[in-house]
């Protein structure tokens, strides 16, 4: 028996190399991974929907990029560790550079092997905050923002809703937070913060998977705190926002980090979410021209992958604007290291340290309000990007702020100071990047 | 016909308590670590290795450590995954604060750490047994990941709790490619497993097995009970803590302490059951199944040439694992090793069954 498992397990690898062989030859291959199942597949779900459509629309419109054709290929990680590091590497032996793990967990085993690889990890806004410093973090993008950007750009909205950071002073803000990895991530920031505004902090951690929070709830009523702060994941998100309604918090005060406002949190979350905000990093409302498009090209010619059922919802952006950095790298390398060729890692990388959103070019490509202006570099891999803050009306989300950009000049010595700290930790060289 | 022990002899002790009593035996294993050892690294390329042989391995020395304890001593434990975490945790901090101790010690000492760690929380089980007892070790469980956030100096203060591995280095050789990894971890684990071979065979081993087999009984003949079950708790904490270190630093490279959650404790427990309680092998057989058999299932209906969506495909996967899960264990409830042993007995009168 396990000399034939061996056996097969060869097999299976050589027909790997094998179709990534022929596949690199006339397409380039488009790593998605997703978790269409599991129990995070409502936030999963609508953003695996929105990449895939996305790339939908760039063959249907465009013919892939300059004659290349774009081939999604999907694989399930089911937000499981070890199956994301099966996806990556199975997606790896079919040619893919650029990988967007769409998990904390997976990210940071990628985070490690992505050098040796040279595979590019798109982090959208999530995994690790230092991952930014593109010189000790080669391999790695976490464009447009941080969970630390997202804190800052929270910090920012409560102070304009007050009229001013000084009125900051003497408030009291409440962090409820998933206690692990991806909820304990902004805590200095908002420590830093509240030393210099003169606020008070109170951390609220909420231990996974966060189903009972009653007593917390109860709590945070005690400490009347004028705002909440909420950074939950998958079913805890639904109910912090039905037992804020239970005693009777204001939703209008609670502002969720984008992984704590999609449309599957407030759906569950019923009548309880009306009112409630949250921060995005991309346009969300139902008349974007991007949505227009999508409509136009893949949606109404019947080629929407699972049938539209999140059309337009905010996941569904979300991964939209995902597989739009992909791409945009994809075209940019190609503009360096020759037209209508397929792009490798090293040259994808490139791409994505050249991306370069101008207004012009956002006008141009019909992106207007979905995206803001952004640049990436060799030594910035974030695009210092900004912030959204969107409500829930009942049925869809509706923008009731301009962009906010978080302080990135505060951020950064953060990023800087971490990110050397991990170089130390691992000996890693920092790589020289021309000044940008 | 293919193995036939007749006109086999055992003339000595030694030879009678050999583990592999028979040539054929012998002659399978030897092709098998060869096998593992030169023909492996001839042919697999960078995905076998660390997508599929190398969890493979550090989940199989996890169930291994836990199959000592329940399958063997017969204590029920739910606390495998936070022990595991102990053992990363541990190692990652021994060799953090000190850089230059060896990599072997590193591990050495983190199972070492677990191993008590896992010792007491086996103390309960002088008073209680069977589910009782799988509920007072989930406090294990709950306590442990939790203690991992709180206590922020296990983590450096990390804002995260994330914990990165090393540079691996065994005197000079800078182990860094999939494949060095590989043999690293296969080193290790079939150290430990020719270890926990001859644990079994031997004077604690059996006071395990009589331990399990009835308690009361093994009192009268005189084992002692503290002595035979914490001396389970800490071999298999042991065991399970070299797991979690390599499960980090050859596997992962970085993870969060909520990566080792109450579904690694179920994973490595489904594991044995599956591959069969009290059985070395089957720990390795359970760890296949269990990790790499849902893989394999997600390629079948590409593989049949299936255009399926990717969540009709997992959700297949999820299907037909179930129902092997439940045809396996109603075939045989002991296990996949007792499975091949059935094999084994039955080619040895091939063709000619009475």
């Amino acid at each position: 028996m396990n000399a034939r498992q061996w056996v097969a397990s060869v097999v299976m690898g050589a027909s790997l190399a094998g179709a990534a062989f022929a596949a690199s030859a006339q397409e380039q291959m488009i790593p998605s991974m997703v978790y269409r199942t599991g129990p995070y597949a409502p936030s999963g779900i609508p953003v695996a929907d929105g990449y895939q459509d996305f790339i939908t629309l760039i063959n249907q419109r465009e013919g892939g990029i300059n004659g290349v054709k774009l081939r999604v290929e999907e694989c399930e990680t089911q937000y499981n560790t070890e199956r994301g590091v099966e996806c990556y590497e199975r997606l790896k032996a079919l040619g893919g550079t650029i990988f967007s793990p769409y998990s904390t967990g997976i990210t940071y085993a990628l985070i490690d092997r992505a050098p040796a690889d040279k595979a590019v990890i798109f982090s959208m806004a999530y995994g690790r905050a230092s991952a930014t410093v593109g010189n000790i973090f080669p391999w790695v993008f976490t464009a447009p923002i941080t969970y630390w950007g997202g804190a800052s750009a929270g910090i920012q909205y409560f102070a304009s809703q007050l009229g001013g950071k000084d009125k900051l002073k003497g408030k009291k803000i409440a962090y409820v937070y998933i206690d692990i990895a991806y909820g304990k991530e902004p805590i200095p920031v908002f420590q830093n913060y509240a030393q210099e505004l003169g606020f008070q902090l109170e951390l609220v951690p909420v231990p996974a998977p966060g189903l009972e929070q009653k007593s917390i709830w109860l709590q945070i009523r005690q400490m009347r705190p004028d705002f909440v702060y909420l950074q939950g994941w998958g079913a805890m998100n639904a109910v912090s926002l039905k037992e804020a309604a239970a005693v009777g918090f204001p939703r209008e005060k609670m502002l969720g980090v984008w992984y704590s406002s999609q449309d599957s949190d407030t759906q569950a979350a019923g009548a309880a979410a009306k009112g409630y905000k949250g921060l995005t990093f991309h346009g969300a409302s139902r008349d974007l021209p991007i949505l227009k498009q999508l409509k136009e090209v893949v949606l109404d010619k019947g080629l929407a992958s699972n049938g539209a059922k999140h059309f337009g919802e905010i996941g569904y952006l979300r991964g939209a604007l995902n597989a739009l950095f992909v791409v945009e790298a994809l075209r940019t390398a190609q503009e360096k290291f020759g037209k209508g060729k397929v792009m490798d890692g090293e040259q994808s990388r490139w791409g994505f340290e050249n991306i370069n959103f101008t207004e012009e070019k956002i006008n141009k490509m019909g992106l207007q309000g979905f995206i803001a202006p952004m640049k990436l570099s060799c030594d910035n891999h974030l695009g210092d990007g900004k912030a959204l803050v969107v409500q829930w009306q009942g049925d869809q989300w509706k923008p009731v702020s301009d962009w906010i950009e978080p302080e990135h000049p505060k951020l950064w010595p953060l990023y800087l100071r971490d990110a050397e700290a991990y170089a130390r930790e691992k000996n890693i060289a920092s790589r020289v990047c021309a000044k940008s | 016909m293919f193995y036939r022990e007749s006109g086999q002899f055992k003339t000595s002790y030694r030879a009678d308590q050999a583990i592999f009593t028979i040539p054929q035996d012998r002659i399978f294993f030897a092709l098998f670590m060869l096998m593992a050892y030169v023909g492996v690294p001839l042919i697999a390329s960078d995905y076998l290795y660390t997508a599929l042989i190398i969890p493979f391995l550090c989940l199989s020395l996890a169930a291994l450590g836990l199959n000592i304890l329940t399958g063997y001593c017969g204590q029920l434990s739910l606390g495998t995954g936070a022990f595991m975490g102990v053992g990363a945790v541990s190692a990652w901090n021994l060799a953090y604060r000190i850089p230059d101790l060896n990599i072997l010690v590193v591990f050495i000492l983190a199972g070492l750490i677990t191993a008590a760690v896992g010792m007491f929380f086996g103390l309960p089980s002088m008073r209680i047994k069977g589910f009782y007892l799988a509920v007072a070790t989930l406090a294990a469980q709950f306590f442990l990941p939790w203690l991992f956030v709180k206590w922020g100096w296990l983590t450096n203060h990390n804002s995260s709790g994330v914990i990165t591995a090393p540079q691996l280095e065994l005197f000079g050789w800078v182990i860094n490619t999939p494949m060095e990894k590989y043999l690293f971890a296969l080193s290790i684990v079939a150290l430990l497993a020719l270890a926990a071979k001859n644990l079994v065979r031997s004077n604690p081993g059996r006071q395990w097995m009589a331990i399990r087999d009835m308690d009361i009984a093994a009192e009268i003949i005189g084992i002692r009970p503290m002595v035979a079950k914490l001396s389970a708790f800490a071999v298999s904490s042991f065991y399970v803590g070299v797991a979690g270190a390599l499960y980090l630093f050859v596997y992962l490279g970085s993870t969060e302490p909520d990566g080792f959650n109450i579904n690694l404790s179920f994973q490595t427990l489904f594991m044995i059951i599956i591959g069969g309680l009290g059985s070395i092998l089957g720990s390795f057989l359970g760890a296949f199944f269990i990790l790499l058999l849902p893989i394999f299932l997600t390629r079948v209906p590409p593989m049949l040439g299936f255009e399926f969506s990717t969540a009709l495909v997992s959700h297949l996967e999820f299907m037909v694992f179930g129902a092997l899960i439940v045809f396996f264990l109603i075939v045989e409830p002991h296990g996949l090793a007792r499975l091949w042993q059935i094999a084994k007995e039955k080619l040895r009168i091939w063709p000619f069954p009475y």
